[in-house]
């Protein structure tokens, strides 16, 4: 790619409007998971009875908290494949098609 | 001694950690003389005939680079999911989690979490400048603008070290496994599994790869679903019955809901919890997967599926953990004289299919567990075969100068060298305990490759310098604090208990930080003009990186 293309790309409102939504939300939902991650880590380090604790019968917090992580995983890659197939493909087709349209 | 080795091999449940618990588990078993079981061959058999139909039929479309080291860039999103967790659900994974369910209780479930966080993290964060930037390796990827020689000199080095720790952990597994299930000898066990993975690879390439992971998946997903309903089955589908009857067989009762002491310090526990996570983000056999996709979208299905399939697999292992605890641990039938497991600390689930399913499904699941580690080590070696050929033959050596065919030919000499090497190394390390290497191969891939691949993409200020020095720093590092560890130094050099110089059980909370903060400090003081040069270029690199404009397959440009 030129050096005009390029900065012509970087200038496109589209690309700036694409770059910033996708890398806070990208940034956001790996924060949450590393908070969630490191927090079961740090309870499972510093608290492990509370691993242990039965909530109905022999079922314990750290099994439900397990099987959540797991689930909030799927969910959280779900969301962002959702919302990236909705939004930064239309942005980045947007983009692309200007790029070459202007050549 | 030696069904000990046997039990920790496989179990090699990916890290350190893992020895110590074995050691503290596995009781050594009676010599048992290997019986051959009909049903395991016959069904194993099978998969053998279809996957070198495939491979016959890959290699017609096999004809050039792109084809072998990326399918030809043809795979969908939903197939490359399933090949990825094809990939990563390896028999370590299988056997060793619900293995470590089974004799450890909780501590297994947090393996099978720390295994499945990486995943988001890709997504969100890799996926797709991956796929934007990069060919056929990673090493694409890092040195898109940093200088070809040395950049990939080093993503080669810890391409080829994470690669064979992995591979000896599967070798040693696959002819042990074998041994114990078909009654063959080890090492004709361990020539099987290299000369077929030769074949797969070497004839079919990534397209024939592709497609034993994902029949290989398929089976493993319908084998543990299998296995986990007819352990619920026999529960009546009260999973709270399970936990509580597992509770009451189990030797330590209660204490089977708790962690665990493998990880009862704080440092361990999130050192090892760093290894899991990030290391899956430098696995440089899983990282080549998403040049086998189109573009980016597919990219990040293929994590979506990859994550699904991955996650709900884990929920089950810890499933057909538990089964065992109950179903097998309390059954004179699966244990010797003595009382300990029959084949070793690994067999909770192939004794588990036989307890719930008879004979059939015992075969049913041992030729699985087979195909598994024939798929993973198919997978590793064409990931080696592209880091000496693409990266250290065509760039290195021959800076381009190469042609198609050239490079093609050196694939694939490259392959038949590795599948010999892998054979000799599953040879010479029958009897040593491997437990150790998988979670090396963790942690190698966390300190070494997943720093400079993450800085490479995301932060302009990276240069060839910094990032030399800081992949080194992490390799070099992440070996030897594992080497000194209790896990080898203790557990295989012999050493008196205690003697360790590096007490934790994963090195990553010290290596990984230690590359990253590297990469950044040699990289602020280098003043050379190609740094600069380097620094500058990252514009151009980062609106490919998120457009995909200029990226093969994505837009004619």
């Amino acid at each position: 790619m030129d050096e005009e293309t390029l900065k012509r790309i970087e200038r496109d409102p589209n690309f700036i409007k694409l770059v910033r939504e996708r890398s806070s939300f990208g940034w956001t939902l790996s924060i949450i998971m590393l908070v969630i991650y490191y927090g079961f880590i740090a309870l499972v380090a510093f608290a492990p009875d509370v691993i242990a604790i039965k909530i109905a019968g022999s079922i314990t917090f750290g099994i439900v908290l397990g099987a959540g992580i797991i689930v909030i995983s799927i969910v959280l890659t779900g969301i962002y494949v959702m919302r990236a197939n909705a939004e930064y493909d239309d942005l980045t087709a947007a983009i692309v098609a200007d790029a070459k349209g202007r050549k | 001694m030696k069904s000990f080795i046997k039990s920790s091999a496989l179990g090699a449940p990916l890290a350190v950690a893992a020895s110590a618990a074995y050691a503290q588990t596995a009781a050594p078993a009676a010599p048992t003389a290997p019986t051959t079981d009909w049903n395991a061959i016959i069904i194993f058999a099978g998969f053998v005939i279809l996957t070198l139909g495939i491979t016959y039929w890959a290699a017609q479309r096999t004809r050039t680079t792109k084809d072998f080291y990326a399918a030809g860039g043809g795979v969908s999103g939903f197939q490359n999911g399933l090949a990825i967790a094809g990939d990563y659900m390896s028999a370590a994974s299988f056997l060793g989690i619900s293995a470590l369910v089974f004799s450890l209780g909780y501590y297994g479930l947090i393996y099978s979490i720390g295994f499945l966080v990486g995943w988001p993290i890709i997504m969100f964060l890799m996926a797709e400048p991956l796929k934007n930037l990069g060919r056929f390796t990673f090493a694409d990827v890092v040195s898109y603008r940093l200088q070809a020689t040395p950049i990939r000199a080093m993503a080669a080095t810890g391409t080829l070290v994470t690669v064979a720790f992995y591979l000896i952990a599967q070798m040693v597994g696959a002819g042990q496994l074998i041994e114990l299930l078909f009654g063959l000898p080890y090492t004709s066990a361990v020539i099987i599994v290299g000369v077929l993975m030769v074949i797969y690879v070497t004839f079919g390439g990534m397209i024939a790869t592709t497609w034993v992971q994902i029949i290989k998946a398929g089976l493993l997903l319908v084998g543990a679903t299998l296995m986990s309903l007819l352990v619920l089955v026999k529960f009546g589908f009260d999973f709270n019955a399970l936990i509580a009857k597992a509770v009451e067989v189990h030797p330590k009762h209660e204490a089977i809901l708790l962690p665990g002491a493998p990880v009862a310090n704080p440092i361990s526990a999130i050192s090892l919890g760093m290894a899991l996570m990030f290391g899956t983000a430098g696995l440089p056999h899983i990282l080549m997967r998403f040049f086998t996709v189109s573009n980016a979208k597919e990219a990040r299905k293929s994590v979506f599926w990859a994550t699904t399939f991955i996650g709900y697999f884990y929920i089950l292992t810890f499933i057909i953990g538990f089964g065992a605890i109950v179903l097998v641990s309390a059954d004179p039938a699966y244990h010797d004289a003595k009382g300990a497991l029959l084949g070793g600390g690994n067999m909770p689930a192939i004794h588990l299919a036989h307890a719930v399913g008879g004979d059939l499904m015992k075969g049913f699941i041992a030729a699985v567990a087979f195909a598994t580690i024939l798929a993973v080590v198919s997978g590793l070696t064409l990931s080696g075969a592209s880091a000496v050929s693409h990266d250290l033959y065509a760039s290195v050596f021959r800076h381009g100068n190469v042609d198609e065919a050239a490079e093609l030919r050196a694939s694939r000499i490259t392959t038949v060298i590795l599948g010999i090497v892998a054979i000799v190394l599953g040879v010479l390390f029958e009897k040593v305990n491997v437990a150790f290497m998988v979670g090396l191969a963790f942690a190698v891939a966390a300190s070494a490759n997943f720093p400079v691949l993450l800085l490479a993409m995301l932060w302009r200020g990276l240069t060839t310098r910094g990032a030399f020095v800081g992949g080194f720093v992490g390799l070099i590092l992440a070996v030897l604090l594992t080497v000194l560890s209790p896990g080898i130094w203790e557990a295989v050099f012999g050493f008196p208990k205690g003697s360790a110089w590096f007490p934790y059980t994963s090195p990553a909370i010290f290596s990984m930080p230690a590359a990253f903060i590297a990469c950044w400090l040699v990289s602020i003081l280098d003043q050379s003009k190609s740094g600069a040069a380097e620094q500058s270029a990252y514009e151009a690199q980062y609106v490919r990186s998120q457009t995909g404009i200029g990226a093969e397959g994505a837009v004619a440009h």
